[in-house]
């Protein structure tokens, strides 16, 4: 059910220093999401399209990713054009096509695209305990980083848990239904889902305690500095500033 | 739920992340160490809990629980809300880096209201009042959710209004489901485990 299909690969976005990724990846997505030229907007869905590819992806798990992350902007692409009011594109029969709805629904389409490719190629192809380790080495909270990553290690704890609970529920003829009961039997498996996993979490932190846990939190990992990482992250920051002109040239 | 990367407009991005990363910053300052690990737990649970369909007629929806995160959790539900949606973010692509504090918002805020609304009633011996305030938290807290989610929509543009309501529109039927599975759930709770609901 949980998987990381984009972390592994030997691109060379893959073997660049994730702090420098995050970085590059947090700027780009902002400026993107700002931009509302169509110029710009082409542009940058095409840059993001480039780094998926040198990210070396499969194709086809990214685009069913984008599919469904699609979902919400199809709502927008749907309703807007026929409710935004002001000049009528074309009518068919009763229903009027607005101008101003196809345009800000091509822009949510374009740069909703764009940024989500841009973090597939850039951010999720770490892992998570490589995304812990450069969020902790960027200067977050330690508690927020020691949260971040247990909760990474319990998803798959209570995942478990449900799969087994769900299983034994299954085998007593459980079958889901718009009844009471059926939502009384989720609401206990989830009760019990807590009770279990509390009781795992409270032993794992007292082996924790016990191996000298003081409640900070020490990383291995060390990102050896090279100047390849600078390099992108200049070719990442000019791009990004090439995208700002294009934006203030053919819109501001 | 949660809204998509590309769709408002940078003062509401802003301001929403301002807003989340006050109520992390709140939240991980009450949060003390030896309780991150039960924190995880329900971080984790939020995050599962999007993969758990229930269903509704002839179709399903999923469930969002953050009022029993936030009835469990209080001012902590900020920063595990915040991790949850990361999570999501990085193994579905809901979600993403820009819409991260606007999402956090949406789903911490009404998480923590509901803790300081109907936490106290919860715990009271009562069991009619504590069930029921089980109930109006889950539903509160969705419902709530689903008018802040629209409130952004409309701030950012107000073409999204028509967007919006249908929002809040398919939100009710969520939140009667959340409320019966949140009563349900805390009832179990301080029957299996008191101790679980803190207090």
């Amino acid at each position: 059910m949980l998987q990381e299909p984009f972390s592994v690969g030997n691109s060379f976005l893959h073997r660049t220093d994730p702090r420098f990724r995050l970085v590059s990846a947090l700027l780009y997505s902002i400026v993107v999401a700002v931009l509302y030229g169509f110029f710009s907007l082409i542009a940058s869905a095409v840059f993001s399209l480039a780094l998926v590819r040198a990210a070396g992806l499969d194709g086809k798990t990214v685009l069913k990713r984008l599919a469904l992350v699609n979902g919400f902007v199809l709502l927008f692409l749907l309703i807007l054009p026929l409710t935004a009011g002001g000049d009528i594109f074309f009518s068919i029969g009763f229903l009027h096509i607005y101008q101003p709805g196809v345009v800000l629904a091509l822009q949510i389409a374009l740069k909703s695209n764009a940024i989500i490719m841009a973090f597939i190629a850039l951010v999720s192809t770490m892992n998570f305990s490589t995304l812990g380790h450069a969020l902790n080495s960027l200067g977050l909270p330690h508690k927020f980083v020691f949260l971040f990553i247990l909760t990474y290690r319990y998803i798959f704890v209570i995942e478990q848990e449900y799969k087994k609970i769900w299983r034994s529920i299954k085998i007593r003829g459980f079958s889901p239904k718009t009844t009471l009961h059926c939502y009384k039997t989720y609401a206990y498996m989830i009760g019990m889902i807590f009770v279990k996993a509390s009781a795992r979490a409270e032993r794992v932190y007292r082996a924790m305690r016990c191996r000298g846990f003081n409640g900070s939190f020490y990383t291995l990992a060390e990102f050896p500095s090279s100047g390849k990482n600078w390099l992108f992250l200049f070719f990442m920051l000019f791009s990004t500033f090439l995208i700002i002109l294009m934006e203030l040239y053919f819109y501001g | 739920m949660h809204i998509s990367e590309g769709i408002l407009t940078w003062p509401v991005l802003a301001s929403g992340a301002a807003f989340a990363i006050a109520g992390t910053g709140i939240g991980l300052k009450k949060l003390k160490t030896e309780d991150i690990p039960k924190t995880a737990i329900l971080s984790a649970a939020f995050f599962v809990a999007s993969l758990i369909h229930v269903p509704i007629g002839p179709s399903s929806v999923h469930l969002i629980l953050n009022g029993i995160v936030g009835i469990l959790l209080g001012w902590a539900a900020f920063p595990a809300i915040m991790v949850a949606l990361s999570l999501q973010a990085l193994f579905f692509q809901y979600g993403g880096i820009t819409t991260l504090g606007v999402n956090t918002m949406l789903m911490a805020l009404p998480a923590v209201l509901c803790h300081f609304f109907f936490h106290p009633l919860i715990l009271r011996n009562n069991q009619f009042l504590s069930l029921a305030a089980g109930f109006s938290g889950g539903a509160f807290s969705v419902f709530l959710s689903g008018i802040l989610m629209a409130a952004f929509l409309v701030f950012a543009q107000r073409e999204f209004l028509e967007v919006s309501l249908l929002v809040i529109g398919v939100h009710i039927p969520v939140m009667i489901i959340e409320g019966i599975i949140t009563m349900f759930c805390i009832g179990f709770l301080k029957k299996v485990q008191p101790s679980l609901m803190g207090g």
